[in-house]
């Protein structure tokens, strides 16, 4: 196999595919079906080239190139980590043994099931961000926007590689049904609620890459552990590009909640609404939202289908290799606060193998409090007392032992019409949301910027803010 | 040790067979000593695998090398016992997965011994016949007990050991003989059975007779029994030769049939091979080398064996390979010659051996390749089998080859060889769709294209020649992950739609209950009435009712 990417097929790849007849002629029978799929369902915003990174090896030093690219011409293509010399697998009752470089029959179905669920929320994105680019604050934002939703597109071709490569018939079916299936469809919805959302404006982006995507962080983190070579490879380079996803929502956040800090010194007042700014309890009320729907995509707290991936090997914890224990949890135990009907809360020890999902949820939770701090040294810095925190795990949840409770943002379990009084207060009403969409006007002037948002720190590829990073003529 | 399956009656150990004319005499007279594993002593001319295993090969050999036989009497050649069934120490000592192979081994040969072409079989219970012993009787057209005021026939599994006469005891006293099921309750429940002129009226047995008249009874019914059948009194026989077998850590050889195993995914490859040179032009001067015949035995064989000595290959992947015209050479003169003995003998022969195919407790999957004959009675393995793949492509080794998978129905798909239910293969696999079997008969004689056979239902999946290694691999693995006892009964229940009969009541009815019963503590728990038996303790049963 392969290290460079190979660019003289018309696919690029670093996975030897000229020598796959197989491999080759469904992926390029795939290939069209994806642009046609683009060109419906991908940005809706005519460019005529933006300086977009492309990966172009997979190795340490150095893997992308930034060009000015025609989005439609963009290379999407197949790539994976190096391979590791005698990769074992790490955990459960296959722990020890050499890693699977087939699909062992035994879970087919299950790996398929887990490769189509996270397949199914890469297009999705860019569904949900399709008219995104029509109100970008500068060229800048509307640049990561455009390498979000390719990054977003690749990481669907990685999917479909792996579904294609070692899945057969079927395996091309699903590949297709990825296509099918649209955001926000009443006929062929996404699988997963949250990405049936439409992502409204460019706060909900940022939120969204902040929130949502670090879910997809921690999900192909333990698919990153699979015992399934191909897909824990696929995943380590998927993540790669994740970051840089991350990094717009995190500095977007940041830029937010600066400019807004700005306006309060400014104008000395919370109230910068009319001065063009978006006030702090919308921003926390935000969180709120995208923060509580995100860890619904965490599922249950409790899973025998994740205990069962486990245990098979198909998908481990977050750093499984830096865990200490027994890497096959029949014997731990892991405490879990539950809601009881009369408002208070009791402890129950869960087995750890069936929590699994509560194990990561309590990873990223922790990932997601390092913003809010962030975001309150911004504010601090600028003089302002208010502060932002993550709402109580039990806020706003339809999955899991919180669902059908009405759980406060400090954590008290009240009754409906209590929950149904103050729940303006900390999710977005349609006011605020209409008042964040007043403020939505294009900005495509190289250097310019709207007026709810400061301007980032530092450009791409130590380009300057003003650089031309998308054309239009 | 591996089971062998050969046998000889130069080396019988249990039983003594002389022809006389039109009349054949099967001696059961057991060695106490010959059991076939150590453990138990044959008393009472009780018996285990190893003596059925030598009346499976007398009864073939009457059918093959006899034509002259008409009647065939089973007697027994101690005195005053004529069977006492399967041995109870040798039940109690076995494993569970070994005493429902060797169960469903003496089903099929009593099975076998009521599928008659003219062989006639007649009991003649010289002394006390119980449990296996009466079954065995049950098997046979004509029971002649003995009237001495002692012998008796008798069922007395339930009674004494906590289980149920398992070799279609039970299904054959109501569905044969129609003895009513409250007289059936009764003599079922009773250690010691019933006697005489009892016997008789409830319809247990067909005759009596005084014990100096036993023989005279015996050889007038059989000649009477002779008289109706139309086998011809001239023809020649048929030897069955010593089957030329190699056996190997690997796997087993034969002529035209081997088997390869796969440990590591608990499968075994069966490929049955075509003949390789042109059928003879008539049904005369045959030998045991003539394909039909061979190839059955080498089937038939390898069916038993590897059900016996390997029951961790829980996966028969099964392929045929040869020449399409060749085959249908051999079966056209196999059906236009129906009424020969010869013939009808051999057709009959394979429908027992694919019949044992459907009641086998292994995952059955056929693939269907460009070097495939599947073609009607070859074909019949497939629809035999639980799925059906087919490459729909070029061959996985020659892609530039223009060879092509096909299936070619014949008559032979369409009622030569019924399954246990009565109807064939097609017709179970439609059941309730006349109009598709019709439809089918229609494209018959010609080779169907892997679309085409897609099309028609006669295959799961038709996988690219690209896609076929891993889709085959893949439910090869997946079907070695599953409960091997869920795949059985899902199997045994998938595999048999359509029609109830005798037949399908004692292989599903009367086996499952009887496979379920020996699990339970109250038979092969330390304290179950089975482990019990003879020990002079009492069985301690969980009243519960289940």
């Amino acid at each position: 196999m392969t290290t460079s990417i190979n660019y003289e097929d018309k696919i690029p790849n670093n996975v030897d595919l000229s020598s796959d007849r197989r491999l080759q002629r469904a992926l390029e029978g795939w290939q069209p079906k994806f642009m046609n799929w683009w060109g419906e369902m991908g940005p809706a915003l005519e460019t005529h080239g933006v300086y977009l990174r492309t990966a172009v090896s997979v190795g340490r030093d150095g893997w992308a190139h930034f060009d000015h690219v025609n989005v439609p011409d963009y290379r999407w293509g197949i790539f994976l980590a190096e391979p590791k010399p005698d990769r074992r697998i790490a955990f459960g009752e296959h722990k020890g043994q050499p890693v699977w470089q087939q699909v062992p029959g035994e879970y087919r179905a299950d790996l398929q099931r887990l490769i189509v669920i996270q397949g199914d929320t890469e297009p999705a994105s860019v569904e949900q961000q399709k008219l995104l680019g029509l109100t970008a604050p500068s060229l800048y934002d509307l640049r990561n926007l455009f390498q979000v939703n390719v990054e977003e597109g690749r990481h669907l071709w990685a999917m479909v590689y792996l579904l294609h490569a070692y899945f057969g018939r079927e395996g091309r079916e699903e590949a297709e049904a990825l296509l099918v299936r649209n955001s926000g469809s009443p006929d062929s919805p996404r699988i997963l609620g949250a990405f049936n959302e439409e992502t409204a404006d460019w706060l909900a982006f940022y939120m969204f890459t902040y929130f949502t995507d670090r879910d997809g962080k921690y999900q192909l983190g333990t698919l990153k552990e699979s015992a399934f070579d191909p897909l824990s490879r696929t995943c380590e380079f998927m993540l790669k590009e994740e970051a840089h996803h991350m990094f717009v929502g995190t500095t977007g956040v940041d830029r937010v909640v600066a400019r807004s800090a700005q306006l309060i010194r400014e104008h000395d007042t919370l109230d910068i609404a009319r001065h063009g700014g978006i006030p702090l309890d919308i921003i926390q009320k935000y969180v709120n939202f995208h923060y509580t729907v995100s860890l619904d995509l965490f599922g249950s707290e409790t899973s025998t289908n994740a205990a069962n991936y486990f245990t098979a090997g198909l998908k481990g914890r977050w750093m499984e290799g830096r865990r200490k224990d027994d890497h096959q949890l029949t014997e731990h135990g892991i405490p879990l606060r539950r809601p009881n009907t009369d408002g208070t809360w009791r402890n129950d020890e869960l087995s750890a193998l069936l929590a699994l999902n509560l194990d990561l949820r309590g990873e990223y939770i922790s990932d997601c409090q390092s913003g809010i701090k962030r975001w309150n040294k911004i504010l601090a810095d600028a003089g302002i007392d208010h502060r932002f925190a993550l709402p109580h795990v039990g806020f706003n949840r339809h999955v899991g032992v919180h669902a059908g409770f009405h759980i406060t943002p400090d954590g008290s379990i009240v009754d409906a019409d209590t929950w149904h009084d103050a729940v303006k207060n900390w999710l977005p009403t349609s006011e605020d949301l209409a008042f964040v969409r007043s403020l939505m006007h294009p900005v495509y002037e190289p250097g310019k910027i709207a007026s709810w948002v400061a301007p980032p720190t530092n450009g791409i590829n130590g380009k300057p803010f003003d650089y031309e990073y998308v054309y239009f003529h | 040790m591996d089971v062998s399956f050969d046998a000889h009656p130069s080396t019988y150990r249990h039983w003594a067979t002389r022809t006389e004319g039109e009349i054949a005499w099967l001696v059961l007279d057991v060695d106490e000593t010959g059991g076939i594993v150590p453990g138990y002593e044959l008393k009472l001319n009780s018996y285990d695998l190893g003596v059925d295993i030598e009346l499976y090969d007398a009864t073939q050999r009457l059918r093959f090398e006899h034509p002259e036989v008409r009647t065939v009497v089973l007697t027994s050649g101690k005195d005053k016992v004529f069977c006492a069934g399967a041995n109870i120490r040798m039940l109690a000592a076995s494993a569970h997965e070994w005493k429902v192979n060797f169960c469903k081994f003496t089903n099929e040969t009593r099975n076998a011994m009521e599928d008659t072409a003219g062989q006639t079989y007649l009991a003649a219970v010289n002394g006390s016949c119980a449990g296996g012993g009466y079954e065995l009787a049950l098997a046979c057209e004509h029971i002649l007990l003995v009237d001495d005021n002692s012998s008796a026939v008798s069922l007395p599994e339930v009674p004494l050991l906590g289980v149920l006469p398992g070799t279609g005891g039970l299904t054959r006293v109501v569905d044969k003989r129609r003895v009513r099921k409250d007289l059936a309750d009764v003599f079922a429940t009773r250690p010691d059975g019933v006697k005489g002129k009892t016997a008789l009226r409830w319809r247990l047995v067909d005759e009596l007779a005084q014990p100096r008249q036993v023989e005279q009874a015996t050889r007038a019914r059989a000649a009477e029994l002779a008289a109706r059948s139309t086998r011809p009194r001239d023809a020649e026989g048929v030897e069955l030769t010593p089957l030329n077998r190699e056996v190997t850590a690997d796997g087993i050889h034969y002529e035209h049939v081997t088997a390869g195993y796969d440990r590591a995914t608990s499968a075994v490859t069966i490929t049955v091979r075509a003949p390789r040179a042109p059928a003879p032009s008539a049904v005369s001067g045959l030998d045991a080398t003539f394909w039909p015949l061979a190839v059955t035995r080498e089937l038939d064989d390898l069916i038993l064996r590897l059900r016996t000595n390997e029951p961790t290959l829980g996966t028969w992947i099964l392929k045929t390979e040869g020449d399409a015209e060749l085959l249908r050479g051999y079966e056209k003169l196999l059906a236009d010659n129906q009424d020969h003995w010869l013939a009808d003998e051999i057709l009959r022969y394979h429908k027992r051996v694919l019949k044992r195919l459907d009641v086998t407790s292994r995952s059955l999957i056929a693939l269907v390749e460009p070097s495939s004959c599947c073609v009607g009675m070859l074909a019949e393995l497939a629809f035999a089998a639980d799925r059906q793949y087919m490459v729909d492509g070029p061959p996985i080794e020659d892609e530039d080859s223009t060879d092509r998978a096909s299936i070619t129905l014949t008559e032979a798909n369409f009622g030569l060889f019924p399954m246990g239910n009565g109807i064939s293969r097609l017709e179970s696999r439609f059941y309730g769709h006349p109009g598709h079997v019709e439809r089918l008969r229609k494209e018959a004689g010609r080779p169907l294209s892997p679309a085409e056979a897609d099309e028609l239902g006669l295959v799961t999946d038709i996988p690219d020649d690209i896609d076929w290694f891993d889709e085959i691999r893949i439910a090869i693995e997946g079907r070695a992950a599953l409960s091997p006892d869920a795949c059985t009964g899902l199997e045994a229940n998938l595999r048999f739609a359509g029609p109830e009969t005798t037949e399908t009541r004692i292989f599903g009815r009367l086996s499952a209950w009887q496979n379920w019963i020996f699990t339970r503590p109250n038979a092969s728990g330390d304290e179950g009435a089975l482990r019990r038996y003879g020990t002079g303790q009492k069985a301690v049963f969980d009243r519960k009712r289940v």
